[in-house]
């Protein structure tokens, strides 16, 4: 993912826009904000929130015509729009006393001022921001007074103290104001080169009158006989000279739209017209960076679906003052909008506080970073890459693609950290080593070639080795009259999300040798993990899923070995997200089985992670523990599942759970929920153990040579297992450590415990044991730990 | 790294090999291409060093990840 594709995904996360009620007013008040502050009683940071947007606070609270109300999501059924005005109104009563005057930035002297032709609002407006930013302004106002139309606007409605308070601050940023002073309109010599002989004295003119274009013959008409002003900048035909007020809306860039008069849109007008002028001043460009200025549609997406419809305390209009009480009352009433949608769905993107935009900046920067400290790597390594947050978001903003593509780059730059996924890494490698314990690819028995090959998983048979043998049968059954091969490795899932392209393709390549050894048949997968891959990375070969040959081809009416006394809560595996085939089948089966399915809240494409997924249990077990604590938190309802390691990661903190393989093949008269999670080294076990049983039994082949270490008996009290458990120290680690002490004499001894210490370092990490040698010839193990900082190394400068 | 870990708790080593007790001595301990001199106790025949487990755990585990950028 190159940096192009970066920013397109961050520009596609939502939860920056703007709330509907902020994009839809001209001046975008921070309606939302100001809401929040009142709703904590903090009026002044209302008040504050309130002023940067509008420049006449008391006359707008009194007047707007709140358009922003028509867009408020309360307003959608949910008890009627936040009282905007009111609230902007409290926060002028009860936090403008304290706010500081405006200060002007010292006036600019070496340009001259800007003519302001009309006192109406917007013209008043583009005093306001001119003179604060230290243009010299003058203001021409054809009557004996500012404000124009405001002073239609009855008293009772706008109270004349209001709005002369208002006004007086254009006076206090220093405008020079000439009342009753008209410009270019008395008909006289000259009157068709006013505009011109403006532009000699000043260095720009502001058109806020209210006028026709024909007035105004400087100006250029286009054919339909209209002024042609630039709909952005609102600069004119002339350069120096921008329009707003009625020479806008009669101008060709609105022509035939219906523009209603209104206070609040003035203001924007002027204020964008404003921002033309001063840029034109400092000449830098006039156009650049001006999206979104005036109303527009906001993208921003809110779920209201768990919001109750609540009314305003008061019925409310533009006379209505609240108290302060009332106002925090209807304040608290906005629902604050925003996306956040994959964030309250994910317990890891709510771990980091923040959100796709933010994260994949971030993310970004990591990458980019040649010498310094990167700071996001556990953010990238701990994602599950389950894709909720793509299925759940409402512009497809998938973090799990952002994060697999940033491990990739990381790999490549050699910036992965070596310990992030090290051991699941060694894990696979365990599975697929050709001479190795777990790896085998045998056609059946008797048979030169298969249509089908069971492909039970590494991790199944980890956890479970007893049911690929049942299942195995049960295939070899379904399909009597073709062949039906094994296969026992690990698809390559480790490596894939490490992002290590190059360990995965060795992988592929080494699967790939066997497949063709057998006829490539057609896989039947038993793991959703493997599914996916197999899906992903091998267009090539042919897959069907256990469960769905088993719906099929098994059993029609099915007697479960216990009863069913409580409806199960369905988990299906995240890697089965978009795999409903598969879905069904297992639901299909449990109905035949007599059992009542309990559906999760968030189920089938929109199922959850273990936190297997990924390798985030690896990266980041503290998030991990609490993602899969969150899955378990949704029903008090025995888990089902059909991944080994969702059912070990439940049963792992004390969920009571069950594989589906568990109801079809489990024991009777045993509480298989209750079985506990198998333990690192014991899926290494079971693995060799169940290669050995089926080359045996099915294959009459022995087990390759065992290396010295794998004599080495040890004797691990609970305490031990537990901790080795923890730090991800195997057994073969530890017969490792102790066979090399016991042959080579490298070790330490300490004659108050009788304990021995050695260690040794297989490959990039060293293991350190204490043991004390037992009568039997087995060894005791008292603790045991690592670090892969190296000893008595010499920095390699 | 060594003010990290009591090195007198570990007095009752002794290298099984050489049957010398282990001495204080300083131990290079590296990491993705940075050293760091540790006092550690060793052997003073043939230099086998005992890393104590709250130093594994603890300040070279810290150290690994922030050399790591983790």
């Amino acid at each position: 993912m190159d940096q192009k594709e970066l920013r397109e995904q961050e520009n596609r996360c939502i939860q920056e826009q703007a709330p509907a009620c902020v994009s839809t007013c001209p001046v975008h008040v921070d309606v939302r904000g100001l809401a929040a502050e009142i709703a904590k009683g903090d009026f002044p940071a209302a008040y504050k929130l309130y002023r940067k947007a509008v420049p006449f606070p008391g006359i707008i609270s009194h007047i707007c015509n709140q358009p922003c109300q028509t867009t408020c999501l309360r307003g959608k059924d949910l008890g009627g729009a936040i009282e905007i005005a009111a609230l902007e109104r409290a926060a002028l009563e009860f936090g403008g006393q304290a706010a500081e005057a405006i200060k002007p930035l010292p006036r600019k002297h070496f340009v001259k001022p800007v003519a302001v032709i009309g006192g109406g609002i917007s013209g008043l407006t583009v005093a306001f921001d001119l003179a604060r930013k230290g243009w010299g302004v003058v203001i021409f106002e054809a009557s004996d007074r500012l404000g124009g139309g405001l002073w239609k606007v009855p008293p009772d409605l706008l109270p004349r103290d209001v709005l002369t308070h208002d006004l007086s601050v254009i006076q206090a940023l220093g405008v020079e104001i000439r009342l009753n002073t008209t410009v270019g309109r008395s008909g006289g010599n000259g009157h068709s080169t006013f505009l011109t002989r403006l532009c000699e004295e000043y260095d720009a003119v502001y058109l806020g009158v209210g006028s026709h274009s024909s007035d105004i013959p400087d100006l250029q008409l286009d054919e339909s006989g209209r002024t042609s002003i630039d709909p952005i900048t609102f600069q004119t035909s002339m350069a120096k000279v921008f329009a707003g007020g009625d020479v806008l809306r009669a101008s060709a860039t609105f022509s035939g739209q219906e523009i209603p008069h209104s206070a609040i849109l003035s203001i924007s007008e002027g204020r964008r017209a404003a921002a033309s002028i001063d840029r034109l001043l400092q000449k830098v460009s006039l156009t650049a960076a001006r999206s979104n200025e005036g109303p527009y549609e906001t993208r921003l997406y809110t779920n209201t679906s768990e919001i109750q419809p609540q009314t305003a305390l008061i019925e409310t209009d533009l006379s209505t003052r609240y108290s302060r009480e009332v106002a925090e009352t209807e304040a608290a009433r906005c629902m604050q909008c925003e996306c956040l949608e994959c964030v309250k769905n994910c317990e890891y993107l709510r771990h980091y506080k923040g959100y796709p935009k933010k994260y994949i900046r971030e993310v970004y920067n990591n990458l980019s970073i040649v010498m310094g400290t990167r700071h996001s790597n556990t953010f990238i390594n701990s994602c599950a890459l389950c894709g909720l947050c793509a299925e759940i978001c409402p512009t497809d903003v998938d973090m799990g693609e952002v994060c697999h593509n940033a491990r990739e780059q990381m790999v490549e730059q050699k910036r992965m950290p070596a310990s992030a996924h090290d051991f699941a890494l060694q894990d696979m490698a365990f599975s697929n080593s050709a001479s190795g314990k777990f790896a085998l690819a045998r056609n059946a028995s008797g048979t030169n070639s298969s249509s089908y090959a069971f492909f039970p998983g590494c991790q199944l048979s980890g956890s479970s080795p007893q049911y690929v043998e049942k299942a195995y049968d049960f295939l070899k059954g379904a399909f009597p009259d073709a062949g039906v091969g094994l296969m026992l490795r690990c698809c390559g899932a480790p490596a894939d999300w490490a992002g290590n392209k190059q360990l995965f393709e060795e992988s592929r390549q080494q699967f790939l040798l066997e497949y063709e050894k057998l006829g490539r048949p057609k896989l039947v997968l038993a793991c959703s993990s493997c599914y996916q891959v197999f899906q992903k990375h091998y267009p090539d070969v042919q897959i069907v899923s256990f469960w769905e040959v088993f719906d099929q081809l098994g059993p029609q009416t099915l007697t479960a070995g216990r009863a069913f006394s409580a409806p199960v809560a369905i988990h299906d595996p995240c890697s089965t997200r978009y795999a409903s085939g598969i879905q069904d089948a297992v639901r299909n089966i449990l109905g035949k089985m007599g059992c009542e399915i309990q559906e999760l809240p968030l189920s089938r494409e929109k199922t959850e992670c273990c936190s297997y997924g990924g390798l985030m249990w690896l990266a980041n077990k503290p998030v991990a523990e609490q993602a899969v604590q969150r899955r378990i938190n949704e029903s008090p309802q025995d888990y089902l599942t059909y991944c080994a390691m969702c059912r070990d990661f439940f049963a792992r903190r004390g969920k009571r759970s069950l594989h589906l393989f568990d109801y079809i093949y489990g024991a009777a008269g045993t509480d298989l929920a209750l079985a506990p999670a198998v333990g690192f080294s014991q899926r290494h076990e079971n693995r060799a153990r169940l290669k050995e049983k089926l080359l045996k039994e099915r294959w009459s082949e022995t087990m390759p040579e065992q290396a010295a270490f794998e004599s080495i008996r040890l004797v691990l009290p609970e305490a031990v297992q537990q901790m080795v458990e923890d730090r991800l120290i195997l057994v073969e680690d530890m017969q490792k450590v102790i066979e090399y002490a016991q042959r080579t004499g490298k070790r330490m001894f300490n004659a108050a415990t009788g304990h021995y210490l050695a260690y040794t370092k297989p490959t990039s990490v060293t293991y350190w044991v204490e043991y004390t040698p037992q009568e039997d010839g087995a060894f005791l193990v008292h603790k045991a730990y690592s670090h892969r900082m190296e000893i008595g190394r010499e920095a390699k400068k | 790294m060594s003010q990290y870990v009591d090195l007198s708790a570990y007095q009752g080593w002794v290298c099984a090999d050489c049957g010398q007790p282990l001495v204080p001595g300083k131990v290079d301990i590296s990491y993705l291409g940075n050293s760091f001199p540790v006092d550690l106790l060793k052997c003073p025949n043939c230099g086998l060093v005992l890393i104590p487990e709250e130093l594994a755990l603890g300040k070279m585990a810290e150290v690994e990840k922030a050399l790591e950028d983790k």
